[in-house]
């Protein structure tokens, strides 16, 4: 069996570096990593835990509203940070989804989004939030939206010396509410079949200023459903306007048939999560009769 | 290349010899032989390798030993007080919590975590908890029960 060198930097730098060797890899929970690399699914010579650099750890409020998550912090210390859950209390129901307490006290959302699998739980909403990626390598650094990291399964945009830093969720202004919900045979340790992250946002009267819904496990990778968004924007929520958001979602999934569902099924789910994430969001907005 | 991991485990500073590759179940097990802290799957599905890393429960087959450098780890041994069981191994044994006992290291550390974490843990904080440690004898209901006397018992205690 090939040896698998451990290296743990302290700067960002230091990490670049090291990932410029062939066969490296950065690890930060490693609740995918290494069970990929137990099982000789990745090719791995070198791994660079993350852990100890502090930017890939700071949870921190910027000073516009915003939060920004460092790539490999924890869901478990996401959720012990009182101000974050208690604005983010959707986003962090979603990362909650993830495995035990035992996977989220390792598993970080940087290696969520990194894993690129279309299952990714957490993913819909920071997609739907707005959320993008601080993104450094050997050239410097960039930042694109955390839509742009995935390009398949188990592939991402980032190049093989480039590490994700932080995840930056903007700030949310207006009346808004986000919801994430998924289809699981069982309610804990199980894949997604389908998922759907819904954010809204309106204005005084109620009508709607903007609308996101994100799909999971319904295509190669995490699924804007543009169409189904358009349709919300300027309107009124209404169990008619919800019911068409549904079906338009469900129209714009493309899934794949396999031992978890067919795609007819999991379209049937995407119009189901799909109405009952934006009832969920009504009923937070205080907007009833919908 | 080999590489020396220094740790506290249990309240003990330990030192030991692990492969790039070994993950801290081997450690605690193969080199520290800990053996109290159970294999199961070795992909973090059934948590009978739960051991607490810095405080918090962690499959141990999901840890690289190098990663565990410098780390305080707790496994089943470092429990109970000498030949005073832990509260939640008494309860779990009075209501019958534990049957083949496979997966009851793992319960048992879950529990001691919760436990230290919320003061007084709802049936829901409970069975989320141990969700991530699969027990095939008891349905759960009983391993309920007695966690749910701990956190009684101990509030009853406190006033
Ligand atoms: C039992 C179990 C249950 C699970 N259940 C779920 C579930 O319900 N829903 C779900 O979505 N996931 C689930 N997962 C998968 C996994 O826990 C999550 O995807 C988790 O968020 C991965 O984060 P990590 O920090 O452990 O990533 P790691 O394993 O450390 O890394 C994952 C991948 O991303 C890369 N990577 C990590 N961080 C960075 C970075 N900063 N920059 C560049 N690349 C990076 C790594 O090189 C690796 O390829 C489960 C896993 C287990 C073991």
């Amino acid at each position: 069996m090939q040896e698998l060198h451990y290296s743990r930097p302290t700067t960002v730098a230091d990490a670049v570096v090291a990932l410029a060797r062939p066969d490296a890899r950065v690890l930060a929970g490693g609740t995918d990593l290494i069970v990929q690399v137990r099982e000789n699914r990745r090719q791995v010579a070198h791994v660079i835990d993350l852990k100890r650099i502090p930017e890939l750890n700071a949870i921190t409020r910027q000073a516009d509203g915003g939060w920004r998550i460092g790539a490999a912090a924890s869901v478990g210390r996401l959720g012990r940070d009182a101000a974050f859950a208690a604005e983010h209390h959707a986003l962090l129901d979603s990362a909650r989804l993830i495995g035990s307490l035992q996977i989220q006290n390792r598993a970080s959302l940087g290696g969520n989004v990194c894993n690129a699998a279309p299952s990714a739980d957490a993913v819909p909403l920071l997609i739907c939030l707005g959320a993008r990626g601080v993104v450094a390598g050997p050239g410097g650094r960039r930042t694109l939206p955390i839509v742009e990291i995935a390009t398949g399964p188990g592939r991402s945009s980032l190049a093989a010396a480039e590490i994700l830093v932080a995840i930056v969720v903007p700030a949310q202004t207006g009346r808004w509410a986000a919801k994430y919900l998924r289809f699981t045979p069982r309610r804990e340790m199980d894949i997604a079949i389908a998922g759907v992250g819904v954010w809204l946002q309106l204005d005084q009267q109620s009508a709607i200023t903007g609308a996101a819904i994100t799909l999971a496990s319904v295509a190669p990778t995490p699924l804007v459903a543009a169409a189904a968004q358009t349709l919300l924007v300027g309107e009124r929520l209404s169990p008619k306007l919800i019911a068409a958001a549904a079906q338009s979602a469900a129209d714009e999934a493309r899934p794949i048939s396999d031992t978890r569902g067919s795609a007819d099924y999991r379209r049937q789910l995407v119009a189901v999560l799909t109405r009952r994430a934006l009832e969920a969001c009504a009923g937070e907005l205080g907007i009833h009769g919908t | 290349m080999k590489i020396v991991v220094t740790l506290d485990v249990n309240g003990e500073p330990r030192q030991a010899l692990a492969d790039g590759r070994d993950t801290l179940l081997q450690l605690v097990r193969d080199q520290l032989g800990l053996t109290g802290t159970k294999e199961g799957c070795s992909n973090g599905n059934c948590g009978a390798c739960t051991v607490l890393l810095d405080g918090e429960p962690v499959c141990a087959c999901l840890v690289l030993a190098a990663e565990a450098q410098g780390a305080h780890v707790t496994t089943i041994e470092g429990v109970a007080v000498g030949n005073a069981l832990h509260p939640v191994q008494a309860a779990l044994i009075k209501f019958g919590g534990t049957q083949c006992g496979f997966c009851t290291p793992g319960v048992v550390l879950s529990a001691v975590a919760l436990l230290d974490r919320v003061a007084v843990p709802s049936d829901a904080d409970i069975r989320y908890a141990i969700a991530g440690n699969i027990c095939r004898c008891t349905g759960y209901g009983k391993i309920v029960e007695a966690i749910q006397a701990v956190a009684t018992s101990r509030q009853e205690a406190s006033r």
